[in-house]
């Protein structure tokens, strides 16, 4: 029997996936560079600023230092497992890409195209299982390496997000119950030129912005990379690229965190105060679409600066006060949140 | 016991309301904070298109002087090499021949005069040191160098220029020193 394979279908998904993968890993890169600005600033000095013009060149100077350094394997058993952990770490950061909704439809060569690699109706499930996917390339990083502060590190790490995904579960359920679906696209169908779920859901996006914190081990949460605590914690024993990859595993994490935060609570390609409807008429959807796209990206990179912001202001949080914080705190507020939101649906029909 | 002063203040030992314990309105007071000083000046200097000024006295670099018609002040008495702390000075006495009167002021002169600018503390001994006021320490720092032997300076490197024969130069050699006599 004939297999007819869709061969457009195939190109324009082939060109999104190339297109998205390559912008995450610009984006991620100059997130670094970024970072460094950013922490600069709020600390009274100029950052990098001799590599390039105003130091533009700075994260390329990095990756190449990163590829001139020394590839060091420890002597030990397994160098299977030490090569895969941050292999793993990256492909799970990378993966979670697939479901954001970047912005709405483009007609180009007489086919509509959602800007959107899986349009898969269970979107955020989807994001979740791949989130906790990515705990697994700390730990097998961290026993790889064959080092007694490596391997706390990564326990560490890992007890951080498994306690925060349940807090970060229950407030999603909230917000399942007012949308009334899973997949993003949906999501953000639902708030065009509508209420932002952020208003509906005030506590449960606080409760989820402390989750994504914990997800993606920024401070103040930052413990399994403690540079003054554990040496490196789960990176430890890693140089050169396999680094460079744990690393910039990091940064994509976030830069996909913020795109999917803000897909659910700040309505995505969104542009407030104008009826997208009104204005797909006036300028027509190509145009439209990319307008969205740089509408998704700002709210996307505010979120990055608001990550880094809160980086270089608080100090991190001692591991059993994380700990406190997780279950017996968010835990709590969450299901609270869950229990108010739920009557107050059924109040309301 | 008595306080020595009356500006110690009392630790605030009360435990937290629960505004403070849900850590965020403190938070938010820091975030304000840091982000506030995003738009303050940064006291950066961007080295080595501006430098700091140093004041006349800072000990630098050293310098064999010479007097004013340009004949070497130094007579290889060892004097430096004795005071420095680091003996870091290492020099050859050498005697003055018949038709050398404008090189050299006294009889006796050093041939070889060195200073291994890896040992020296930049103390400024050396300059109180000497008898001549021949050597003192200049307003400039030492570059870097990849190899140990180029930071034994001989005495080429030391000399200040002639004031006969590039006056400009010497000029610009001497700088803003103050000078005692």
């Amino acid at each position: 029997m004939l297999l007819s394979i869709d061969l457009p279908l195939i190109i324009e998904k082939l060109v999104l996936i190339i297109v998205v993968v390559m912008s995450s890993l610009v984006i991620a890169m100059y997130a670094t560079f970024a970072e460094r600005k950013v922490a600069a600033v709020m600390q009274d000095r100029i950052g990098p600023n001799r590599a390039g013009p105003g130091g533009i060149f700075q994260p390329l100077a990095d990756g190449l230092k990163l590829f001139f350094k020394e590839e060091i394997i420890p002597n030990f058993s397994s160098k299977f497992l030490f090569i895969l952990g941050p292999s793993l770490a990256m492909l799970t950061a990378m993966m979670t890409s697939a479901v954001i909704p970047w912005g709405d439809t483009v007609t180009l060569f007489g086919r509509e195209i959602h800007l959107q690699i899986a349009d898969i109706n269970i979107g955020i499930l989807y994001v979740f299982g791949v989130v906790s996917m990515g705990v697994y390339g700390i730990m097998i990083g961290s026993w790889a390496s064959n080092n007694k502060f490596s391997l706390m590190g990564g326990l560490r790490a890992a007890s951080q997000i498994i306690s925060y995904e349940l807090a970060m579960g229950i407030a999603l359920i909230a917000l399942l119950m007012v949308t009334g679906t899973l997949s993003l696209r949906g999501m953000v169908a639902g708030q065009m030129d509508g209420i932002w779920n952020i208003i509906k859901q005030p506590l449960g996006f606080l409760i989820f912005l402390i989750c994504v914190f914990a997800e993606c081990n920024r401070t103040p949460f930052d413990l399994p990379e403690a540079e003054n605590e554990l040496i490196g914690g789960y990176h430890t024993e890693y140089s050169s690229m396999k680094l460079g990859f744990y690393l910039f595993a990091e940064y994509i994490n976030m830069f996909i965190s913020s795109a999917v935060m803000v897909s659910l609570f700040f309505g995505g390609y969104d542009i407030p105060f104008l009826n997208d409807g009104h204005a797909v008429e006036k300028i027509g959807q190509n145009w439209m679409a990319v307008a969205h796209i740089f509408m998704f990206l700002f709210k996307a990179f505010f979120f990055v600066f608001f990550f880094m912001w809160v980086r270089w202001t608080i100090p991190r949080f001692r591991y059993d006060q994380l700990m406190n914080l997780g279950w017996k705190v968010l835990i709590p507020l969450a299901l609270f949140n869950m229990l108010v939101t739920g009557a107050v649906i059924l109040g309301l029909q | 016991m008595q306080a020595l002063t009356n500006r110690a203040k009392q630790v605030d030992r009360r435990p937290m309301t629960l505004l403070e314990r849900a850590y965020l309105p403190a938070i938010f007071k820091g975030m304000s904070i840091t982000f506030g000083h995003m738009f303050k000046k940064a006291p950066t200097i961007s080295y080595p298109e501006q430098t700091r000024p140093f004041s006349p006295v800072f000990r630098g670099l050293h310098i064999l002087n010479r007097d004013e018609e340009g004949r070497e002040n130094c007579t290889a008495c060892g004097l430096c090499a004795v005071a420095c702390p680091a003996e870091a000075i290492t020099m050859e006495a050498a005697e003055r021949k018949a038709g050398e009167e404008n090189l050299y002021r006294e009889e006796k002169y050093a041939a070889k005069y060195e200073i291994n600018m890896l040992r020296c503390i930049f103390c400024g001994l050396c300059e109180e040191a000497c008898p001549k006021d021949a050597i003192y320490l200049s307003e400039t720092f030492a570059p870097a160098n990849f190899q140990r032997k180029g930071f034994i300076y001989g005495k080429e490197d030391l000399l200040i220029p002639n004031p006969v024969t590039e006056p400009e130069a010497y000029a610009k050699a001497k700088g803003g020193r103050v000078t005692v006599k």
